[in-house]
């Protein structure tokens, strides 16, 4: 650049106080609910990759709002001899963004590696005799056993989705990174532009095809994209976020944090929307094998200490609007939720009851030790109430604040608590995650097998009922088993669900044509 | 003198070397697990096991440790863990906005607190003297991210003067690039301008007192020239050693800044790297600022003898 025009330019933009958001109304400028560490698809279950997934790679199968699940690269399907064998067609016209076409291989080859990092992949895979390509538009499944469930699996928004790649690209060990980022989704991800941990860009793919029918909702539908671009910034701060939304630097903010939101409901340029009913769901997972939450009894009375309602308002505030109790052990106002066993979650609470119920059961003082990791507001406002609530009801306990990434070491150990063990973690999960059992992994009942989840929960007949879901023959069944299940959880105890809460979006008023569910950027337009 | 920069220059690789063999230890004997952290909330000891070996974290520390340090001595920091980038490339994308930071935050820093001190000692008990004095205690007191908060609602949100957060590149104009870090430098600078205004002030006041300037002044040399030239070059040996011990407590306040503006710098990329455990990214950051620190003070050291002819090596 030379000197007069470097200078030039520099005037004009000091002219231009508010240089950052001179950018043309192509470009859709997003903050992501945290950084997008991971660019694969398949190799994470963190939310943030499976919605940067959702624009560059498609996926056979899409979800609307009903969970029901849609032809979405598929032209349609056929299901032959005895629900044992189905054959699956891709559309006309499918490219992948190096311009070669979309072929039954790549998909064949995309669906192994997915199937060995996704619980409901690994079922499908075990119920399937083989998985071919007999040509360049067919996906056969030979099925063991029927499985009702394939579009399901292949049509899943809760992370890891199963994302179609090229076949070179899907050959990678599930268990390394990808590292090339080519879908056939509606946006390119632009590598070049990348500044990992503040920015990531995506460019419209011109040659995408959308669905030429179907209802558009969740991920299901013609995917149309307005935009040119796609920008995503992060920005670690809540207060910087709301401000660059405020002052119009950025359209959209995907998690606003509770404190804020009344400042950005004041902004008449600014809308606060529930796009995901689902929300988030939290929970304290006991540890099964140490003392005291190793004593089935135990685990049951201290369910009656739950104020479900006293740890929601703790992160969403007090508007009842904001939050769902009581929560069962499946997202509520999803097919698979009921009611059905909740009742030491309902009314007052009465905590003195409750220290009689514990030393009835046999609790006799022992120390316990709650990890909480306090890299997370939101975990960590739930970790206050729940240790308040321990301390109430007499319980020992030990609150160990600590980050994530210790959480999740420790809580690997099943040593004493002596010895570096636990007693109990805050988590949370979206609510999509707990529509169904076969990624509810939280209410497996596998004790300490290998694959179990820490926690070590045993329960024979969760698991006895889990494999039974799988085998449901309909809806109504599946719903049934869903409710026995949850009556079995409230005996067995594996975790004690804190309450689902509304997560809202933020973003400015002229953008329009936004879908219900996790953020998408399809059918989004500014005007 | 040459000679001696030389050897600084040679005397850093065991500096580095010492703190490279400390940063490994630590985080080898620190909580926390990057399979762990990988594989997520979801996952079962048995896929973090997986990950770990496909990451090679299941090897000695002895092994993991010899093959990083000869990847360096080769050119090569590794690849980060998360990401699956090389650290260098990492390093190379973050390092312009926090050296541009740094930069614009020193030439802030100095162009306001010399002259302040300056000020302060030649009026030394004045109004103004105590005005300096009381802002240098406001520096001090208030925090960094209050303060950027403050210049962010004020600047950005309600006079709409500069942007809230973000970074653009020198190459796309000075006017956007100064822009964009007019109010994190004011922020990060508030606390060292504070620091400098008050050592040049206390160094100057003792300089004064000099027979030499008791001289100067009854030879008639004017105020100015007393002050600049006499009284400020003779003082500077104090106040550059500031500056350079002040370019450490910069680097760990641009963290808090670049994370307060969003600004893509390295503080930033280290917090996300230690947060998450990614070890090939912290120890090649952490290389890199000791590099940069025993650079900085080399360049205080030969600046010594550009103050004070005396001073020689």
């Amino acid at each position: 650049m030379k000197r007069r025009r470097f200078l030039a330019t520099g005037a004009a933009g000091l002219a231009l106080p508010s240089y950052a958001r001179a950018q043309t109304a192509s470009t859709l400028r997003f903050i992501p609910q945290i950084d997008l560490s991971f660019l694969d698809p398949h190799w994470t279950t963190a939310y943030v990759t499976r919605n940067h997934s959702y624009l560059v790679f498609d996926t056979l199968f899409g979800q609307d709002a009903n969970f029901k699940y849609t032809h979405q690269m598929l032209s349609g399907h056929v299901v032959e001899n005895d629900d044992k064998l189905w054959k699956l067609t891709l559309r006309d016209g499918l490219l992948w963004h190096d311009g070669e076409r979309v072929l039954a291989r790549d998909c064949v080859a995309s669906i192994k590696r997915w199937a060995k990092r996704d619980a409901i992949g690994d079922a499908l895979m075990n119920a399937t005799e083989e998985l071919s390509a007999p040509d360049d538009k067919t996906i056969q499944f030979r099925l063991k056993k029927p499985f009702p469930l394939l579009p399901d699996a292949l049509g899943k928004s809760p992370s890891p989705m199963c994302a179609m790649m090229p076949e070179r690209i899907a050959n990678t060990d599930p268990f390394k990174q990808i590292t090339e980022i080519i879908g056939s989704g509606p946006y390119r991800y632009v590598a070049a532009e990348r500044v990992q941990g503040s920015r990531n860009v995506y460019a419209r793919f011109e040659k995408y095809q959308p669905r030429p029918d179907g209802a558009l909702d969740w991920t299901s539908g013609p995917k149309v994209a307005h935009f040119e671009r796609v920008v995503w910034t992060t920005i670690p701060d809540a207060a910087t976020a709301a401000a660059a939304l405020q002052n119009g630097e950025q359209d959209w903010w995907e998690y606003p944090t509770a404190d804020l939101q009344p400042l950005l409901r004041k902004n008449p340029k600014i809308r606060i929307a529930f796009p995901d009913p689902t929300g988030g769901v939290e929970m304290m997972r006991p540890n099964h094998l140490a003392a005291p939450f190793n004593n089935p009894g135990v685990r049951r009375a201290f369910m009656h200490a739950i104020d479900q309602a006293e740890f929601m308002q703790a992160i969403v505030g007090d508007d009842p609007a904001m939050y769902h109790t009581p929560l069962g052990m499946f997202c509520p106002k999803t097919p698979m939720a009921s009611e059905d066993g909740l009742e030491p979650l309902r009314g007052k609470r009465d905590y003195g009851k409750v220290k009689e119920m514990l030393k009835a059961a046999g609790y006799a003082g022992e120390k316990t030790v709650l990890m909480v990791p306090t890299d997370y507001v939101t975990l960590k406002a739930l970790g206050d109430v729940m240790a308040d609530t321990m301390a109430r009801v007499g319980i020992n306990v030990d609150y160990v604040a600590t980050d994530w990434g210790s959480m999740l070491q420790r809580r690997n150990k099943k040593e004493p608590i002596e010895q570096g063990g636990w007693s109990g973690f805050i988590t949370g999960w979206a609510g999509t995650d707990h529509l169904a059992p076969p990624a509810h992994i939280a209410l497996r009942g596998n004790g300490d097998q290998a694959g179990a989840w820490p926690g070590w929960c045993v329960s024979p007949e969760l698991e006895r009922l889990r494999m039974a879901w799988f085998d449901a023959p309909n809806l109504a069944g599946q719903q049934e088993i869903c409710r026995k299940m949850q009556l079995q959880a409230m005996q067995d105890v594996p975790y004690y669900p804190l309450g689902q809460y509304q997560q809202p979006t933020a973003y400015r008023a002229d953008l329009t044509g936004m879908l219900n569910g996790f953020a998408t950027f399809w059918n989004v337009r500014r005007g | 003198m040459f000679a001696y920069a030389v050897r600084r220059i040679i005397a850093t690789i065991p500096v580095m070397g010492i703190v490279a063999l400390f940063v490994f230890s630590l985080l080898y004997i620190a909580p926390g697990d990057p399979a762990a952290i990988i594989a997520g909330d979801q996952a079962t000891p048995a896929d973090v096991e997986r990950i770990r070996a496909s990451l090679g974290l299941d090897r000695p520390f002895l092994v993991r440790f010899l093959e990083w340090l000869w990847n360096v001595l080769n050119g090569d920091m590794g690849v980060s863990i998360f990401t699956n980038l090389p650290v260098r490339h990492m390093i190379a994308q973050r390092i312009e906005p926090t050296l541009s930071l740094m930069v614009l935050t020193l030439t802030f820093a100095i162009s306001f607190a010399v002259p302040m001190g300056v000020v302060a000692a030649w009026k030394q008990g004045a109004w103004i003297d105590r005005l300096v004095m009381v802002v240098a205690v406001m520096g001090f007191s208030v925090p960094v991210f209050v303060v950027g908060y403050i210049l962010a609602y004020t600047f950005a949100l309600q006079l709409d003067w500069f942007p809230v957060q973000g970074y653009t590149p020198l190459s796309q104009g000075i006017g956007p690039w100064i822009n964009n870090l007019a109010l994190p430098a004011i922020a990060l600078g508030s606390a060292f301008i504070a620091l400098l205004a008050r050592i040049t002030r206390a160094t100057m006041l003792e300089v004064l007192s000099q027979d030499y300037v008791r001289t100067a002044k009854a030879k008639g040399v004017d105020q100015k020239s007393i002050l600049f030239v006499h009284g400020l070059k003779n003082a500077a040996v104090p106040i550059v050693t500031i500056i350079g011990l002040g370019f450490a407590g910069l680097i760990g306040g641009a963290v808090v800044t670049e994370s307060v503006f969003a600004i893509p710098g390295v503080g930033r990329l280290v917090v996300d790297a230690i947060l998450r455990r990614d070890y090939p990214v912290i120890q090649g950051v952490v290389l890199m600022f000791s590099f940069v620190y025993v650079i900085v003070n080399l360049c205080v050291d030969l600046l010594y003898t550009v103050f004070d002819p005396r001073i020689r090596y």
